[in-house]
């Protein structure tokens, strides 16, 4: 048994390390002696080179999606994509409407620029998930107005792992020509994507989530059907005028290796994925009194969402030490507000605070995960014995007729 | 958010030796116990505290305390840091025992003072049912 690097990584949706194959391809365009230049550069051999490493990084990402490249605008990472997709659609056909749907339990990369939309005068619907955490096309088909222009729905839930139905919201779309947007920072090499067959107008995409680097991301943007948008970032009209900026070559070709490492990989990753995915729920079942967040049975294996009843999961993240995780707990953000993605799935206020993600990625080990479940439980017990609610349930008392003394 | 080596050292010797810690409960029904239980799961802290006293003179001396608390690592640190504070103090002393003290002693982030104020609460109560059992 290798010796286990502590804390034990298991936070893989929130960042993922950067594989070694895609650093060493972002090391050879940084320096002199590397592809360096300005890839805008047109009259020198250096900007020719770059131009080309930017081009087969953008064909990379399009091969693991199915899309023409030139369908492929590179930003700064999601939230830009994202910011781009609704604000930019928003922006350019607001004389066509000024309705969008999206819904409650999206990243806040979408939350936040509707937001600022319904600030400028849009009406914004946030739709409510099913208590597994899914939106259904059912659901959108009910929300659409005579003006919506914009559909917004995220493909994997980052806090749940729950996949939504963006087949069926896409071809509602279609047929009511509005526009349809997906946010799936969490898809690639999770799930395949197939943007030929979807009926999809736009997908934010990040590079740091499927072991690329940080601060680089990609919108998939449709050609056909034609969808334009309205640049939220002017000066020099790179990118087709969608995105102006130097393009950061050394990053772009991290993010076109991690996206090709992805499509050759994501078979065998998948499958030993989910093998450690049953370890860790096997191992968790095993203890009284857990609830598992999302729908188990249409999520990816990647992310878990655990409930631990009557603990609170900061305190169970520091009994945790030796293990990197994180908390739907309001007590590890500067809100006072537990996730309100969970809330969102109608999860009360305590089990919400009780939450913990694990995500599991391509360098988790059965190593990992067999400590990590063996440490959990004596954690757990732990709490328990320290909580006076673990105490009051083992005395069959009903929490909710209570009368707490909130301050 | 970071912090400081007080809280961790608090909340990790707490977990690790509950009794050591006074983790544990006295039943409530006892004259000389009292309990006070503050905060709410939706909130996601909830202290329970529990002291037992005897008369001293003309006042009434803690003897011993048992907690139990529900929340985040301050929260549970914050509680087991007045536990200490509190044994061998009449209830006149306990009372002056500030929420401040007590956030001063574990270095609190001023975005977990609320944590200090529960725990300032639960000592009141505690004494306030004490003393209506007299």
């Amino acid at each position: 048994m290798t010796k286990l690097h502590l804390p034990i990584y298991l936070d893989y949706a929130s960042t993922t390390p950067a594989d070694k194959r895609v650093a060493q391809k972002i090391f050879e365009h940084l320096t002199l002696e590397g592809n360096f230049g300005n890839p805008a550069s047109r009259s020198h051999a250096y900007g020719w080179t770059a131009e080309e490493a930017i081009e087969e990084a953008r064909a990379h990402i399009a091969n693991l999606v199915n899309c023409d490249p030139r369908e492929i605008v590179f930003t700064s990472g999601a939230t830009e994509s994202d910011n781009l997709a609704i604000k930019g659609v928003a922006h350019f056909y607001k004389s066509k409407g000024r309705h969008i749907i999206t819904s409650k339990i999206e990243h806040k990369a979408v939350l936040d620029p509707c937001r600022q939309l319904e600030r400028e005068g849009f009406s914004v619907t946030y739709l409510d998930p099913n208590e597994f955490g899914i939106i259904t096309s059912d659901q959108v088909a009910e929300a659409i107005q005579e003006d919506t222009i914009l559909i917004s729905i995220m493909h994997i839930n980052n806090e749940l792992g729950t996949l939504n139905d963006i087949k069926g919201i896409g071809s509602l779309a279609r047929s009511k020509d509005i526009f349809f947007h997906v946010d799936a920072a969490q898809s690639t090499g999770k799930v395949a994507i197939d943007l030929k067959q979807l009926e999809v107008d736009l997908m934010s995409f990040s590079a740091h989530k499927t072991y690329g680097p940080k601060g680089v991301g990609a919108l998939f943007v449709s050609r056909k059907p034609r969808v334009r948008l309205e640049a939220q970032i002017h000066g020099g009209g790179h990118e087709r005028g969608m995105r102006s900026g130097t393009l950061p070559t050394h990053q772009i070709v991290g993010m076109g290796e991690a996206f090709r490492l992805a499509k050759l990989e994501m078979e065998s990753d998948n499958l030993r994925i989910a093998k450690l995915h049953q370890k860790l729920l096997n191992g968790i079942q095993r203890i009284e009194e857990v609830y598992f967040n999302g729908d188990l049975k249409h999520k990816v294996p990647n992310i878990l969402n655990v409930s631990f009843a009557y603990i609170e999961g900061e305190s169970l993240m520091m009994a945790l030490k030796d293990i990197a995780v994180s908390s739907g707990s309001a007590c590890t953000s500067a809100s006072l507000e537990p996730s309100y993605v969970l809330r969102a799935l109608g999860r009360k206020d305590e089990l919400a605070h009780s939450s913990i993600r694990f995500s599991i990625g391509r360098f988790t080990t059965e190593e990992e995960v067999d400590y990590t479940v063996s440490i959990l439980d004596q954690a757990v017990s732990r709490l328990r014995e320290l909580s006076p609610l673990w105490e009051m349930y083992l005395d069959g008392v009903d929490l909710d007729s209570v009368e707490w003394q909130a301050t | 958010m970071a912090y400081s080596k007080k809280v961790v050292d608090k909340f990790e010797n707490t977990i690790k030796e509950p009794e050591k810690f006074n983790v544990g409960r006295f039943d409530p029904k006892e004259l000389n116990v009292g309990t006070g239980m503050v905060g709410a799961p939706a909130c996601g802290d909830v202290m329970k505290l529990q002291i037992k006293c005897e008369p001293k003179g003309n006042t009434h001396v803690i003897k011993d305390v048992k907690f139990k608390t529900y929340g985040c690592g301050s929260a549970i640190a914050s509680s087991s840091e007045l536990v200490e504070m509190l044994i061998g103090k009449t209830l006149e002393e306990a009372k002056e025992i500030k929420n401040k003290d007590i956030a001063a002693a574990l270095e609190l982030p001023s975005i977990k003072i609320h944590c200090s104020v529960l725990a300032e609460d639960s000592i009141k109560k505690a004494i306030e049912d004490y003393e209506s059992k007299q």
